[in-house]
C-alpha cells in the first residue's frame, strides 16, 4: 500500500472526494523521513506525556470497584449525572440552533446588524471566571436581575440560586451566554462560504425566507452543524467553571455536575481516587461522541 | 394608510409593509442582542464603580449614582485585598498565554505539516489520536494532573500550566490547520522542492506565510484558552504565581472581599484579548472563511 493510499485509507480528510492528487508518491525516505519524524515529534511527546499518561494514571487511581459502589451509594453522585446530562443536552442544543439562527441574521447587510455582531462575540472573548462572578453577584438577593425585575415589572424575584433547577437553569444560561458567540461565529463563517449563485438559483426555483433555510441552507450546513455539536458536547460535558462560579454547585450539592463533583470529592474532602472515579464514569458516554466525531472527519469534507 | 391610497397597488404596499416589518424585527433583535451580551459586563462596571467596597447589590439607579474610580486606583496600586499581586499576576497571565500559544502554534504546524504536506506515512495515526484527547474534558484529568505535575517536580510552577493549556490546545490546532492546508495547492511544495529547498525550507518559506489566517486562528484559540483558564492555575498554581483569572473566584471563601476593586480588574484584565482580536480581525475572518486576507 502507498503512502498515498494509507493517507486516504486512514488518514485526515486531505483529499477524500476525487481522485489522488500525486498518484506517483512513494514513501518518505533519508533525510525527509528524519525531518518528518522530527516534526511530529514534540506532539507526540506531549501527547504521551500529558495525555496518555494521565489518563493511563487516573484509571489506576479509579481501579476499583468498590470506589463505583460507593458512588451510586452517595447521595450527590446521581443528580451529577442528571445535571450533567441535562446541562449538555439542553445546554449544547439549544445553544447550537440559536447560533445556527442568528448566523443567518448575522449575514444581513446592514452596518447596524454587523456592528452589533462585534458587542455579541464579547462574552467568548471575556474571561468565564469574571464573567461567572458577575453573573453570581447578578443573581443574589437584590442584584441586578432581581433589581432589574422590580422596576420593570413590579415582581419580587425569587432567591434564584437557593433552588435546584432554577440554580441549573441559569448555569445552562451562563454557558449558552459564553459559547453561542464562537458557534455562530463559525456557522457565519460557514455561510459565507456557500457561494451566492446557489443562492441565485434557489430563488429562481422559488425557494425564498424558510424554505431556502430548509432546503438549501440547512442541508449544506447539517454536516459542520453534526461536527459542531458533537465537539460541542464533550466540551460541554466538561465545563467546570461555569457550575464553580455560577451556583457553585449549590443549593446543598444538588447543582454540581461530574466535573464539579470530581473536584469537590478530589479536593475538599480529599477523595482523590473517589473524584477520579466520579468523572472516568462518563466515559461510556465520551468515548462513542469521540468515535464518531472522528469518523465523521475522516469520511466527509466538512470544514469548520 | 388610507384604503384608497392602497387600493392601486395592494402588493407593493404589502411589500413594503413587510420590509417595514422585517426591519423592526431587526431592530428589536438586535436590541436584546446587545442587552444579553452586554448585562454581565454592565454589571460589573456597576460594581467597579461603587465607592464602597463589599457593595455588590443593585440600588435602582441605572447610572451609578456617585461613580467612582476607588476600585481602579485600587487595583492599578494594588492597594486591596487579594490584588497585592496584581500585576504580577497579570505578568503571569501574560508569560503562561504568550509561551502557550507560541508552543501551540509551533508544536501544531509542526505535526500537521509533517502529516498533511510532507504524508510521512502512518501520520494521520497521530492527528487522529490527537482528537482522542477531548474523549476526558481537562477539568476531568485535574486530579491525576496535579499528582503528577508534583511528582515531576513542577508543584507551583507556570510550566506545569502552560504544559497543560499546550496539551489541551493542541489538538484543536491541528484540527483546523490540517482543513486550511487542504486549501493550498501542493505543485508549490514540488516546484520549491524540485528547486533543491529543503524540508524545513518548505516549511518556513511556503508554508507558514500561506498558513498565515489558520495560524492566527490558531494562535488567538491558543491564547484564550490560556488567558481565560479558570481551573488549571487555580488549583496547579500558588497565589504568587496565579493568573488573573484565578483572582475573582474568591466569592465562596470570601463574600467581603473588595468586590469593586475585584471587578475592576476584571475590567482591565478582560481588555488585552479584545485588543488582540480586533488587531487581527482581517487574518481571523480570512481564516475563518478559509480565503485569503483582503486588506
Amino acid at each position: 500500500m502507498s503512502s498515498m493510499q494509507q493517507v486516504l485509507a486512514a488518514g485526515p480528510p486531505v483529499s477524500v472526494k476525487g481522485p489522488p492528487r500525486l498518484p506517483g508518491r512513494r514513501h518518505l525516505r533519508g533525510s525527509d523521513l528524519r525531518w518528518a519524524i522530527a516534526f511530529v515529534f514534540p506532539y507526540a511527546a506531549v501527547f504521551f506525556v500529558f495525555v496518555v499518561y494521565p489518563f493511563g494514571y487516573a484509571l489506576w487511581m479509579a481501579r476499583k470497584p468498590s470506589l463505583y459502589a460507593e458512588l451510586i451509594a452517595d447521595r450527590s453522585y446521581l443528580p451529577a449525572v442528571v445535571n450533567t446530562l441535562l446541562f449538555a443536552g439542553l445546554g449544547v442544543n439549544v445553544k447550537m440552533f440559536v447560533a445556527l439562527l442568528l448566523s443567518g441574521f448575522f449575514m444581513r447587510r446592514r452596518w447596524w446588524i454587523r456592528a452589533s455582531l462585534a458587542v455579541f462575540i464579547l462574552p467568548w472573548v471575556i474571561a468565564a471566571a469574571q464573567a461567572c462572578v458577575s453573573f453570581h453577584w447578578m443573581l443574589q438577593e437584590q442584584g441586578l436581575v432581581d433589581g432589574l425585575l422590580l422596576a420593570l415589572f413590579g415582581i419580587d424575584g425569587p432567591l434564584w440560586l437557593n433552588d435546584r433547577w432554577l440554580a441549573l437553569g441559569w448555569n445552562m444560561i451562563v454557558y449558552i451566554w459564553k459559547w453561542m458567540p464562537f458557534w455562530t461565529v463559525i456557522f457565519l463563517a460557514a455561510r459565507m462560504r456557500i457561494p451566492r449563485d446557489i443562492y441565485d438559483a434557489a430563488e429562481v426555483d422559488g425557494a425564498t425566507g424558510t424554505r431556502r433555510f430548509v432546503h438549501v441552507t440547512f442541508p449544506l450546513l447539517a454536516n459542520l452543524y453534526l461536527l459542531c455539536t458533537l465537539l460541542s458536547t464533550l466540551w460541554t460535558i466538561g465545563d467546570f467553571t461555569t457550575v464553580y462560579l455560577v451556583s457553585g454547585g449549590g443549593p446543598a450539592s444538588t447543582t454540581n455536575v461530574l466535573a464539579t463533583l470530581g473536584f469537590h470529592y478530589g479536593f475538599d474532602t480529599a477523595r482523590p481516587a473517589l473524584g477520579v472515579a466520579a468523572v472516568l464514569s462518563a466515559l461510556p458516554v465520551l468515548i462513542p461522541i469521540v468515535i464518531l466525531l472522528m469518523r465523521r472527519l475522516q469520511t466527509s469534507e466538512a470544514e469548520l | 394608510m388610507s384604503v384608497a391610497l392602497a387600493l392601486p397597488q395592494p402588493a407593493r404596499w404589502r411589500y413594503r409593509l413587510r420590509r417595514v416589518l422585517t426591519e423592526a424585527g431587526s431592530v428589536m433583535l438586535v436590541m436584546v442582542l446587545l442587552i444579553w451580551s452586554l448585562a454581565p459586563v454592565y454589571n460589573m462596571f456597576l460594581i467597579a464603580l461603587d465607592p464602597e467596597e463589599g457593595e455588590i447589590e443593585f440600588d435602582g439607579n441605572l447610572w451609578p449614582s456617585e461613580p467612582s474610580l476607588e476600585g481602579f486606583r485600587a487595583v492599578v496600586t494594588q492597594d486591596a485585598r487579594y490584588l497585592e499581586y496584581f500585576w504580577h499576576q497579570f505578568g503571569n497571565s501574560l508569560y503562561i498565554g504568550l509561551l502557550t500559544m507560541v508552543l501551540t502554534v509551533l508544536i501544531g504546524s509542526l505535526a500537521s505539516f509533517a502529516v498533511s504536506r510532507m504524508r510521512l506515512s502512518k501520520g494521520s495515526l497521530l492527528t487522529n489520536a490527537a482528537l482522542l484527547t477531548y474523549a476526558i474534558p481537562a477539568s476531568y484529568l485535574i486530579v491525576p494532573y496535579f499528582r503528577i505535575m508534583h511528582s515531576y517536580g513542577l508543584s507551583d510552577n507556570s510550566w506545569a500550566v502552560i504544559a497543560a493549556q499546550v496539551t489541551f490546545a493542541t489538538p484543536f490546532a491541528i484540527l483546523i490547520l490540517q482543513l486550511y492546508a487542504r486549501l493550498i495547492p501542493f505543485e508549490l511544495d514540488d516546484a520549491a522542492r524540485v528547486d533543491g529547498a529543503s524540508a524545513v525550507q518548505v516549511y518556513l518559506r511556503i508554508y507558514l506565510p500561506l498558513m498565515a489566517p489558520a495560524l492566527a486562528i490558531v494562535a488567538i484559540y491558543a491564547l484564550l484558552l490560556a488567558w481565560n483558564d479558570y481551573l488549571y492555575p487555580a488549583v496547579l498554581l500558588a497565589v504568587r504565581n496565579m493568573t488573573v483569572a484565578v483572582t475573582q473566584g474568591q466569592l465562596f471563601t470570601d463574600t467581603d472581599a473588595p468586590w469593586n476593586a475585584m471587578m475592576a480588574a476584571a475590567i482591565i484584565y478582560v481588555l488585552p484579548p479584545i485588543v488582540l482580536l480586533f488587531a487581527l480581525r482581517r487574518y481571523v475572518v480570512a481564516g475563518l472563511t478559509m480565503a485569503e486576507v483582503t486588506e
